[in-house]
């Protein structure tokens, strides 16, 4: 094969990768409304959207870090502890929002949320790209402090106290059909898209995860990049709590609780690679897709909840499983 | 002259690695440094990249002393190096590796607030540069991965000789390599030393730098032992200076 019919292949595969990805989500929505004439209602469209809005989120987030050959496991826990100090900080200052309008306390919570979001992705940013501490170690244990600080603040409890408007607007659904949260991660993730595939940053976010020295040694500030990548990871967590806050009305601890492997699950499911230099933000939007229509999909068949989370795990190692075997295959030909 | 070491030296602890060594590369010639493991070759050129600092002596860079406390400094002063890693990012295409650090972003709103690339222009400068090398590369939109040992060599060597003013210097860009292969790395080093620029080899395959060399410098045990021209000496000749079996009697044979 000559080196042009190589490449041609290699973009059809790459192509084809999204392609399979789609494949699959199409069958799995196939096999649900077969299984529940639910499945295609409207009701169920407005919670799996909805539903997907946090996975994806985190996702996108997550799909920065692991192309820059990094992983950040306490996005799930940012995310409670964002919405659990923003609904703290609007509870605790203006409960029962009589002082002030109900939009200013909901305006301070935003802050707070993406606030606390972005300085949790900035220390671990901090400890991986400036103190050298592996990636894994590092938001392993923000995880753990995380998700340690966001019960402390409350005991444990949830916050229903939160402002109402943030529930009005959380689950409003424009012409009935889409809901606002939707349109939100559907801005975020132009921008996402754009900023991955059409910017030096981007660029550099790839080349860093691909070769890292070759990246330094063209005199590149490789730690402020990386820092700015789980900077990004963390802000999305927050983004995702006022999401989570939005659809429930309500600021619990648990509510990032399992979800760094829902979004590493969707980014691994999109191609990218855990090796790092490789994935897109269209695969990662295709990966949230399946993780969230097996969650609800689920659910609206009646199998027991718990079932969720090890079909999301049979489903993470069987999508790196089989990406492995199709690298195996075209370093044979 | 573009590059000239005078009497440089280099003492690790109190090991000497290089004594009053001086050479000198000019524009448009190719200088090979050869010498057994351990001779100075390596530490001879990260002096010159700006990698380690000598402990004596000057680097001339068109007859101005400078000193280099970085690869940057070197960078700056026109001097670029091609190591045995190539530092290629092996899942980007040709073009992105060909800007890595440098990317060319578009001009106006869309460059300058929306921080978009500008690939287009970027894949027309690669275009160009190789031709301007007379080299090819089978595919400009492959990815790195794909292409062979020695199109890499090539991509790496294009790359730097790019961006480089006055000197490049390539370490063991032949050692890794098929014969073909060879062949082809070796018809480009000389192409970049056509465009005007000096090229310091650094090798083990005497067969490789006889090809390319206009001049060939010989190490051993961290002293220059033999300036020999290429055009008239043979591998038995370099053998001996380099194992020794030759004097230093006749250092600078070659004819300036």
């Amino acid at each position: 094969m000559t080196t042009e019919a190589v490449t041609i292949t290699v973009k059809r595969v790459a192509g084809s990768r999204n392609l399979l990805t789609a494949g699959v989500l199409v069958a799995i929505c196939l096999v649900f409304t077969v299984l529940s004439p639910f499945f295609l209602s409207q009701a169920n469209w407005i919670n799996t959207s909805t539903t997907m809005t946090q996975i994806l989120l985190l996702g996108i987030g997550q799909t920065y870090v692991i192309i820059a050959r990094g992983i950040d496991l306490s996005a799930g826990a940012t995310l409670s502890l964002s919405g659990m100090v923003s609904g703290a900080v609007m509870y605790n200052l203006f409960a029962p929002y009589d002082t002030v309008p109900e939009g200013t306390a909901a305006l301070v919570g935003i802050i707070i949320a993406l606030a606390v979001g972005l300085l949790v992705g900035l220390v671990n940013g901090f400890l991986i790209a400036y103190l050298k501490i592996p990636a894994f170690v590092a938001t392993l244990g923000m995880l753990g402090i995380a998700s340690g600080a966001s019960y402390l603040l409350t005991n444990g409890q949830s916050l229903s106290g939160i402002p109402p408007i943030i529930g009005e607007v959380g689950n409003h659904n424009v012409v009935g059909w889409i809901p606002v949260p939707v349109i939100i991660t559907a801005v975020v993730t132009v921008i996402a898209w754009y900023v991955l595939s059409q910017t030096r940053f981007g660029e550099r976010t790839y080349l860093l995860g691909d070769n890292p020295d070759a990246v330094i040694r063209a005199g590149v500030n490789d730690r402020r990049h990386l820092l700015t990548v789980y900077a990004i990871s963390g802000l999305l967590a927050g983004l995702a709590a006022l999401v989570a806050m939005g659809r429930l009305s309500t600021a619990s601890p648990t509510a990032g609780s399992g979800a760094e492997l829902q979004a590493i699950a969707t980014v691994v499911i999109g191609g990218a690679s855990l090796y790092g230099g490789r994935g897109t933000i269209g695969g990662t939007v295709l990966g949230a897709a399946i993780v969230t229509v097996l969650l609800t999909g689920l659910i609206i068949i009646g199998v027991p909840p718990f079932w969720q989370v090890i079909t999301v795990g049979i489903v993470l190692i069987a999508a790196v499983f089989l990406d492995q075997q199709k690298e195996i295959r075209a370093a044979r030909k | 002259m573009s590059l000239a070491l005078r009497d440089v030296s280099r003492t690790f602890g109190g090991v000497r690695a290089l004594t009053d060594v001086s050479l000198e590369v000019n524009r448009g010639e190719v200088v090979g440094l050869v010498g057994d493991n351990g001779a100075g070759k390596s530490t001879l050129l990260k002096i010159v990249a700006g990698v380690i600092q000598p402990t004596g002596g000057d680097i001339l860079v068109d007859d101005l002393p400078v000193s280099f406390h970085s690869p940057h400094d070197a960078r700056e002063a026109g001097i670029s190096a091609v190591y045995q890693d190539l530092a290629l990012a092996p899942q980007r295409d040709v073009v992105s590796n060909f800007f890595i650090g440098k990317e060319m972003l578009r001009s106006g709103f869309a460059g300058k607030v929306l921080r978009r690339l500008d690939r287009p222009v970027m894949r027309q400068r690669v275009v160009s540069e190789l031709n301007r090398m007379k080299t090819t590369l089978p595919n400009i939109d492959a990815e790195v991965r794909y292409l062979s040992g020695g199109q890499r060599q090539s991509l790496a060597i294009a790359r730097a000789a790019s961006w480089c003013e006055r000197v490049l210097l390539l370490d063991e860009p032949t050692s890794a390599l098929g014969v073909a292969q060879q062949a082809e790395v070796l018809s480009l080093i000389t192409r970049v030393a056509e465009t005007g620029i000096g090229v310091l080899f650094v090798s083990h395959q005497m067969a490789d730098v006889l090809a390319v060399c206009d001049r060939i410098v010989v190490l051993r045990l961290g002293k220059v032992v033999a300036q020999i021209n290429a055009k008239t000496t043979s591998p038995e000749e370099l053998i001996s200076y380099i194992t020794g079996a030759a004097t230093p009697l006749n250092t600078d044979t070659t004819e300036k």
